[in-house]
């Protein structure tokens, strides 16, 4: 065999063939071209947006003009730490760990049932029926619920036609619990069952061959199996009651506000974006503390 | 300040513009009590329309009834930007839009830092023929008229009633004192908004005449407490701080509440869908809002403009914006267009109501710090939305 010469195509190459052909041979600038429009994305539209908002949370409004004045200074973050602002802090992260917990014991017996006792076609039919809200419009469902929760509104004459006598619960803080609950309840049942869906079989019938009850079973293998997917709804859940701001507006009551509507009303109304700024950074330091948390019992192996 | 969502549509749109947060510029000029426009050139004559004219608008202030004409006549095409708030159409005047709007249809909270930031300039009153039918106190309202000089022309207004249920109530109530009344605790309903504190500040005027209150929006320190006190007394009573018109007519259609601070909008559509209420102006008076169309420092097409002016000034067209968005024209010969579009109209917004009546109402200014004694000493509104929140949470 006589070694063969390359030969050069008597064709010209196509246009672009240079830049396909350096690509090919060079492995890297591939991962470069593919990556660099999403990694610019985050750097610059979400890393450096919240670069900004920490930096407008030290400056402060001037209170005879209302301008901004570009000084270093901490007054946003001690007026955060007094009375008023503390208690809606609190008010707000209590609510959100109301509505995950809430969500949480309604979504595990349901997910149970959909992953391990329903048939195929049961399955796909509740998969849909948690699916249909989320297409309709966020307010179109929140104002349903005021129809719902009001006087003389439909739960009210429910309980009255029940001899149960009226209940009167709209525009309070419980209306806002139960709102809460039921829109963000989607964000926890999907998580919930794809974890007890990949439970194993063998695992169930192991316990109960070792002797173990329905109960124990329950909650040594199914819960801690679970819990994950547990962990990863309440992401969902907390994070977006936390910073939620149009449930309050529409449903609460005269003490119902939230971290979010003062944001909302101090960039809308009072047009101090330092301190909506400072605001906006109690959430975030919320969510890191329990995202660290969540971290630690492995619900990201379930996202 | 001023939020103007009837219904959840509006409130929709806004919702996302209101999720960013502009780290804005610093705006222009420095606080001198001397509008850095005050000097500027005004047109003798209204000039060849430019062919475009871009407005910052309330929605519902650019309908096609009145821009279609509009546009066929003078051949201004007319882009609106619908504003949210008052804030809103003030920063989008001062950060770099002064140089892409022509008008912007602030009101009266918005005014004086819209003028005070050199944003708007004055503009020759003498080009708008229908200013000369406008009602007197419309005319040169110290919130758009400084030292003689028109920051732009009256539009629109209204007043903020005492809503009332006439099954709990045999007679008009015929004071402010009802709000803070703990016979109707639970029942009353008042707007989520900082300026509420002029309201209680009306009320103290005359109920607690030692304070001095002379102006509900320009209160020092002890009178400004005195109001946040009067509201904090107020909070275990009301039910709903209302934030949209619609939830307010939520509340009484549904016997919610009986009594509560509103807009005739309210009062009208209440009575529309046959739900038993009335308003009223209690005897201290009441607060109101008031618009102005006002033109850009830097308006790129200042003929369109002053021709667009000219156009929502006349009877028609106000009597048309009223009838849309439920408040009273400045023109007062538009109450016969009024009655046209929908009979008896023009009284159900007053629009007939002698002198007396407006003499009542206080309208809408921004609170600030130099309130006109000299001592700078009075609350500024960065104040005012603070203590509104330890109020309503």
């Amino acid at each position: 065999m006589s070694a063969t010469t390359e030969q050069t195509p008597l064709r010209p190459a196509p246009a672009g063939a240079g830049l396909s052909r350096t690509l090919w041979r060079h492995p890297w600038l591939r991962g470069i071209a593919t990556l660099s429009p999403p990694l610019a994305w985050f750097l610059v539209i979400y890393l450096a947006s919240l670069v900004v908002m920490l930096l407008t949370a030290f400056w402060t409004v001037n209170p005879f003009t209302n301008q901004l004045q570009h000084s270093f200074s901490t007054a946003n973050f001690s007026a955060l730490f007094t009375g008023t602002y503390l208690t809606i802090i609190l008010r707000t992260v209590l609510m959100a760990a109301a509505v995950t917990v809430t969500d949480a014991v309604v979504a595990l017996p349901f997910a149970y049932f959909m992953a391990r006792v329903a048939s195929t076609r049961t399955q796909r039919i509740l998969f849909t029926a948690i699916m249909l809200p989320l297409w309709a419009s966020y307010l179109a469902r929140v104002y349903a619920w005021i129809v719902i929760l009001q006087k003389g509104g439909v739960l009210s004459w429910s309980f009255q036609q029940l001899g149960l006598g009226a209940v009167n619960i709209g525009y309070t803080n419980i209306a806002m619990w139960i709102v809460f609950s039921y829109i963000w309840l989607p964000f926890m049942l999907v998580p919930v069952f794809g974890a007890i869906e990949r439970i194993p079989n063998s695992l169930l019938e192991a316990s109960g061959d070792l002797g173990a009850r329905n109960w124990r079973t329950l909650r040594s293998v199914l819960l801690p199996l679970a819990l994950p997917g547990i962990v990863a709804g309440s992401i969902f859940t907390f994070s977006l009651t936390l910073g939620d701001f149009i449930t309050p507006l529409l449903v609460g009551g005269t003490n119902s506000q939230l971290i979010g509507d003062v944001i909302y009303s101090n960039i809308g109304t009072a047009d101090n974006l330092p301190f909506a700024a400072t605001l906006a950074l109690v959430p975030i330091a919320i969510m890191i503390a329990y995202l660290g948390g969540a971290r630690a019992l492995g619900a990201f192996e379930a996202l | 300040m001023r939020y103007r969502f009837k219904s959840i549509s509006a409130l929709a749109a806004v919702l996302a513009l209101s999720v960013t947060v502009a780290a804005g510029c610093a705006t222009s000029a420095a606080s001198t009590l001397k509008p850095p426009e005050a000097g500027a050139a005004v047109p003798k004559s209204v000039g060849k329309g430019e062919g475009t004219l871009n407005l910052i608008a309330w929605e519902g202030y650019a309908q096609p009834q009145w821009v279609k004409p509009f546009e066929q006549s003078t051949g201004c095409r007319v882009n609106a930007k619908y504003a949210g708030s008052s804030s809103e159409m003030v920063s989008l005047m001062a950060n770099g839009g002064g140089h892409q709007y022509d008008l912007v249809s602030a009101s009266g909270d918005a005014d004086l830092r819209l003028i005070y930031g050199g944003d708007v300039r004055p503009i020759n009153i003498n080009l708008i023929p229908s200013w000369k039918q406008f009602r007197p106190f419309l005319k040169s309202p110290s919130f758009n008229t400084i030292g003689g000089k028109h920051y732009g022309v009256s539009y629109e207004f209204g007043p903020n009633v005492l809503l009332y249920s006439t099954k709990a109530f045999k007679h008009a109530p015929n004071s402010w004192s009802v709000l803070y009344s703990k016979k109707y605790k639970g029942q009353i309903t008042v707007p989520d908004n900082p300026i509420q504190i002029a309201d209680a500040a009306l009320y103290l005027e005359k109920a607690k005449p030692s304070l001095k209150i002379t102006d509900p929006y320009e209160l020092t320190q002890p009178q400004f407490n005195a109001a946040v006190s009067l509201l904090k007394s107020e909070h275990p009573l009301v039910k709903k701080y209302w934030a949209l018109a619609s939830q307010e007519i939520s509340l009484f259609q549904s016997k919610t509440t009986v009594v509560g601070a509103a807009w005739p909008y309210q009062t009208n559509t209440l009575k529309a869908n046959h739900v038993a209420v009335a308003d009223t102006i209690p005897k201290e008076g009441a607060t109101g809002w008031a618009d102005t169309w006002m033109l850009a420092t830097n308006a790129p097409h200042p003929n369109c403009a002053y021709k667009w002016m000219q156009w929502v000034t006349t009877p028609k067209v106000q009597a048309q914006e009223a009838d849309y968005f439920g408040e009273t024209p400045a023109n007062t010969q538009a109450c016969s267009y009024m009655n046209k579009i929908s009979k008896g109209s023009c009284a159900a917004y007053h629009a007939n109501a002698p002198q007396a009546y407006f003499k009542t109402i206080k309208f809408w200014k921004t609170p600030l710090a130099q309130c006109g004694n000299g001592k700078n000493d009075c609350v500024p509104f960065q104040n005012w939305a603070s203590a509104w929140t330890q109020i309503t949470s």
